[in-house]
């Protein structure tokens, strides 16, 4: 099938089914999933600014529909969401610009990438380390129907949430959905913030990045971080695939096409995680941010060949 | 308690989105295409800002439409 806006020519079933693919990991992991979707795009023939531009927007759809099922499950903390949302939209901002100035200077984007892979790598293999751990907890003795929501999510680590909610800087607030009893608006901004940079700079939801910062850093349970993440990812989706609307680099019809699958592998993501607890999908969610790291291995190594060509 | 797993359900969402999609086919292609292009070439501000609605609009409806089937099929069961 032909498509006009992006002047290329691509098989709309390839596309239902990548959508579903990726549909089933946002719905189950809490993440856009453009580490697949972008490189599969330009593998079809998509060119790449209109790749990315209309992952972005096919992320807004899924993310909508894997939402709206995660919360009613109970997985979304509005109060969580709302908090962040500034500090979201502010950090894609500025990884957005801080890319486009740090281009200007020579091997910065080495440094940049170089340092993106060690926070990737780290996240992994903290992720991996603590799940493994957790699951060889001891869940509590009450009955699961009377136990609360930090209660059902066994954490290895917890000292590090401890340590995030023992700042008291105001103002703080409570978060009674995901069992957190005070925490500093200042730490919640600097999650989202920090999360938005890397949407920025790295392009999707970066949530890869944000769905184990709610976990570990701010104590909230695992269904919960990844609902209010996906909520998130909303925000910074949106914000992000309007730029690219603007600049010229989003085609609609594939973006739809796309959204079609995607639907219905996110709620199948979302009922799925229904049927496992939180270490376990924590494990799995363990080697998504190696793809990450690969994919900006492959991009550093394809610019360094590009500009040795040159 | 873990509610149970219906695949008969997600077989039931999967006949409907191939409705869908074959809708979409027949509607945005044939009927929004042209217009859709046209925005794209000359009006990049009201091309982001359908395309943001468009996208929210189609997933507000598959939301929708499957929680309709969701409840229908679990209707029939009980």
């Amino acid at each position: 099938m032909y498509f006009p806006i992006s002047d290329c020519t691509v098989n709309p079933v390839y596309l239902i089914g990548l959508g579903f693919i990726i549909g089933i990991l946002g719905g189950f992991f809490g993440v856009g999933g453009s580490f697949i979707a972008v490189p599969a795009l330009f593998a079809m023939g998509v060119p790449m600014n209109f790749a990315v531009g209309t992952d972005l927007l096919h992320i807004v759809g899924k993310s909508m529909v894997a939402a709206r099922k995660h919360r009613t499950f109970g997985n979304i903390d509005l109060r969580l969401a709302a908090v962040m949302v500034p500090g979201t939209i502010l950090g894609s901002e500025a990884g957005v610009q801080a890319i486009e100035a740090l281009k200007k200077v020579a091997k910065v984007d080495l440094v940049v990438g170089l340092v993106t892979i060690v926070v990737l790598l780290a996240t992994s293999i903290f992720v991996f380390a603590e799940s493994w751990q957790a699951l060889k907890l001891r869940g509590s003795r009450k009955p699961v129907s009377q136990q609360t929501a930090q209660e059902k999510d066994k954490r290895a680590f917890k000292f590090i949430s401890r340590w995030t909610h023992s700042f008291k800087w105001s103002p703080t607030l409570s978060l009674p959905h995901s069992g957190v009893k005070s925490i500093s608006v200042w730490a919640i901004l600097l999650v989202s913030f920090v999360s938005g940079i890397f949407s920025g700079f790295l392009g999707g939801g970066a949530g890869y990045i944000r769905m184990p910062a709610l976990v570990y850093l701010l104590g909230v349970p695992t269904h919960i971080a990844i609902g209010t993440d996906l909520f998130e990812i909303i925000v910074s989706a949106g914000y992000g695939s309007f730029r690219h609307a603007m600049n010229g680099n989003v085609d609609i019809l594939i973006a739809l096409i796309m959204q079609t699958g995607a639907a219905v592998g996110a709620q199948i993501g979302t009922v799925l995680t229904q049927y496992f607890n939180g270490p376990r999908i924590r494990i799995a969610f363990a080697p998504l941010p190696l793809i990450g790291a690969g994919l900006i291995i492959y991009r550093l190594l394809t610019e360094h060949a590009a500009h040795l060509t040159r | 308690m873990k509610p149970p797993f219906h695949w008969k359900i997600f077989l039931g969402e999967l006949a409907l989105y191939t409705v869908l999609v074959l809708t979409y086919f027949l509607a945005v292609l044939h009927y929004l295409l042209g217009w859709l292009k046209g925005l794209y070439d000359h009006d990049r501000t009201s091309f982001a800002i359908v395309a943001l609605l468009l996208m929210i609009g189609q997933a507000a409806v598959l939301e929708v439409l499957s929680s309709f089937l969701f409840g229908l099929i679990r209707g029939k069961r009980k």
